[in-house]
């Protein structure tokens, strides 16, 4: 009888045989990749995302990206409190980048001279090297090129990780954005069945710990590293002063709401390099929810509120049924409200009363 | 209630004074338990009448309609703060233990901010009690009078869909952002925001200021009556736009399910009424 150990070792050798035997590498080598097609990828400021297919066209690429680091003070609420931010390409989150499964992430990273500190990136759709981190640590003036394979799809937070203290300090700063990694056929519902969004919007999400005064009122530093002793201190704390969409509170209302039409499906990318959060849209749902955000595993469905582990970004899928103004919050609704994390989307079309409508109007109780 | 020697000074003075047809020493013979208050610089407006979008949310066939436009009349003369109570003046109240400090870091010649419409009552009562005159928040159409041309009413949506209440809120959300107003939370000096074509300063500016309408659901039916359900826990603030608080808010800031612009400071300032004096006197001396 085989024992388990025989069935391991021997499917271990058969695996081996086969390798041995077959013509295709395990791994490809840097001059298989060399040989294949280049695409160049400009990236946009969030929450809007670069152009690109669904289900890919032809077989794996290397997509290249280019990102600078960009140090430089930011406003964080109405109050005008500035954060002294580290940023990716000068956004809080930086840049969602979309690939296919398969193809290569080529990230060209410049820290400018006009900054003060070193950064790198940990990219946790990457195998190795801390996430590319290892290789990736450049000093003000320094330039570095990493390529990393697609292995696997879903949605992937990536950030600084400078070492030591320095890695919650600069997430904390800025220093998070997204990659997402499509299945080459594009995504499917838990059926199998091809799912496509008509428009796609990447929600990042940050807490910031500002140090105050002896008054309460919020400090101003004049560079990122005069804050570095009291923002640790407020840090400690957990708790933050401020938590926000897109780098600011209200940076996604008003004007800066995002857009809809009912009958049109939205792919809701949302990531938390840090801190867990739960979104939820108000007055909607999420038709297909990849919590964990990894598009493997089936989607949820008729999500009320989601769940976002902090260094994490899921995905969640919606399509509009109803116009109006829809509030997407954080819910934790101290956060949404009064920390800061809230969005709005305006969507336009015909409202169905078969849904919803208002019977009766507020009036005087009838006894 | 309990003994008070700030308002039993100051209905005294106030009794004797009007008897001796002197009523600018009011401040310095009230003053004796605190600090001297300041004259309030007032605007003295003529009577007069005006169309007034009214306050409120109105419902017209069982649906959203914008506000009914009336003619109101002020019928007396009207004295209005020209300026907002600043911070200074709120101060001493709260020195006199009458009022609660303020939730504002900002302190001095800059206008009290920090406030809830308890706090602006409270603020009135004292001042009230100090001077011997009647001083209290002047109502919506009042304030709306003495704003003259820089009176905005709520932000409108527009007639209300019977069969999409959507229209009027997406209409509503963007009128808002056409506007464009930008946050703007620091107070500045009084004056700053200039003066209206009535010589009332700072009206519109980054303070919006508490007033004594309630927040109201009022249903028009076709005959033209109205009729209403008030909810006084809700006070209506006046500024760049008018907008409803509940009455323990002091700071209008807020995101949420809620969209629009929120105020970005509340504050205040009072009218006077005529005649109060010799009506607070009368009152206190239980002559009515």
């Amino acid at each position: 009888m085989l024992t388990r150990r025989e069935a391991l070792l021997g499917s271990v050798l058969t695996a081996a045989a086969v390798a041995t035997i077959g013509s295709a590498p395990v791994a490809a080598a840097a001059k298989d990749v060399a040989g294949l097609p280049r695409e160049k990828a400009t990236l946009v400021a969030p929450p809007f995302v670069h152009a690109h297919d669904q289900v890919a066209k032809g077989g794996p690429k290397v997509v290249e990206f280019t990102m600078t680091i960009e140090e430089k003070p930011m406003v964080v609420d109405a109050d005008g409190t500035q954060l002294n931010a580290m940023t990716y390409n000068g956004s809080i989150p930086g840049p969602l980048m979309v690939v296919h499964e398969g193809d290569y992430l080529e990230l060209t990273l410049i820290n400018p001279d006009t900054n003060s500190l070193a950064h790198n990136i940990d990219f946790h759709a990457a195998t190795g090297a801390l996430g590319g981190g290892g290789l990736t640590l450049i000093n003000p003036g320094e330039q570095v090129t990493l390529r990393f394979k697609a292995t696997r799809t879903g949605t992937f937070v990536y950030h600084c990780a400078p070492g030591g203290a320095m890695i919650p300090w600069h997430v904390v700063s800025g220093m998070s954005g997204g990659v997402m990694v499509l299945p080459r056929d594009g995504l499917k519902d838990e059926k199998g069945k091809p799912v496509r969004y008509d428009r796609i919007y990447y929600i990042g999400e940050n807490d910031f710990y500002i140090p105050r005064d002896e008054q309460g009122k919020f400090k101003k530093y004049d560079s990122a590293g005069d804050n570095y002793d009291d923002t640790v201190k407020v840090m400690r704390g957990l708790i933050p002063t401020h938590v926000v969409f897109n780098g600011k509170a209200g940076s996604l209302t008003g004007e800066n709401a995002m857009k809809a039409k009912v009958g049109e499906t939205v792919l809701i990318v949302h990531s938390q390099a840090n801190r867990d959060t739960r979104p939820h849209l108000i007055g909607g749902h999420g038709d297909f929810v990849w919590e964990g955000g990894k598009f493997a595993n089936p989607p949820a469905k008729d999500m009320e509120t989601w769940f976002i582990r902090g260094g994490s970004a899921g995905a969640a899928l919606y399509t509009f049924r109803q116009p109006g103004i829809y509030a997407y919050v954080n819910h934790n609704l101290i956060e949404a409200v009064e920390l800061g994390a809230t969005a709005h989307f305006t969507v336009d079309g015909t409202w169905n009363d078969d849904l919803m409508m208002q019977v009766e109007a507020p009036k005087a109780i009838t006894s | 209630m309990s003994f008070d020697p700030v308002f039993t000074f100051g209905t005294i003075a106030a009794a004797a004074l009007i008897g001796l047809g002197v009523s600018r020493a009011i401040d310095d013979m009230s003053s004796q338990p605190g600090s001297p208050i300041a004259a309030s610089e007032l605007v003295t407006l003529k009577p007069g009448s005006f169309n007034h979008p009214q306050p409120g949310e109105f419902l017209k066939d069982n649906r959203p309609a914008p506000a009914p436009v009336l003619i109101e009349t002020i019928d007396a003369p009207l004295e209005i703060m020209k300026f907002q109570v600043s911070a200074s003046d709120y101060d001493r109240c709260v020195s006199d233990g009458a009022c609660k400090p303020a939730d504002s870091r900002h302190a001095g010649n800059v206008p009290a901010t920090g406030v809830s419409f308890i706090d602006a009552q409270a603020y009135a009562s004292w001042l009230s009690a100090r001077t011997g005159e009647t001083w209290r928040l002047p109502t919506d159409p009042e304030w709306a009078f003495a704003a003259g041309e820089r009176f905005r009413a709520d932000i409108e949506g527009g007639e209300g869909d019977p069969s999409d209440p959507a229209r009027r809120w997406l209409t509503r959300y963007r009128n808002e952002v056409a506007l464009g107003r930008k946050p703007d939370p620091e107070p500045r000096p009084p004056g700053s925001f200039g003066l209206n074509s009535r010589g009332v300063a700072d009206i519109a500016g980054n303070v919006w200021e508490w007033t004594s309408t309630c927040y109201a659901h009022a249903t028009m039916s076709s005959d033209g009556t109205v009729s209403s359900i008030a909810n006084c826990g809700v006070h209506a603030v006046e500024g760049f736009h008018r907008t409803y608080m509940s009455n323990f808010i002091r700071d209008g800031k807020s995101g949420g399910c809620a969209v629009g612009t929120p105020p970005d400071n509340l504050g205040f300032r009072l009218v006077r009424e005529r005649g109060g004096l010799l009506r607070a006197v009368l009152r206190r001396l239980g002559i009515t």
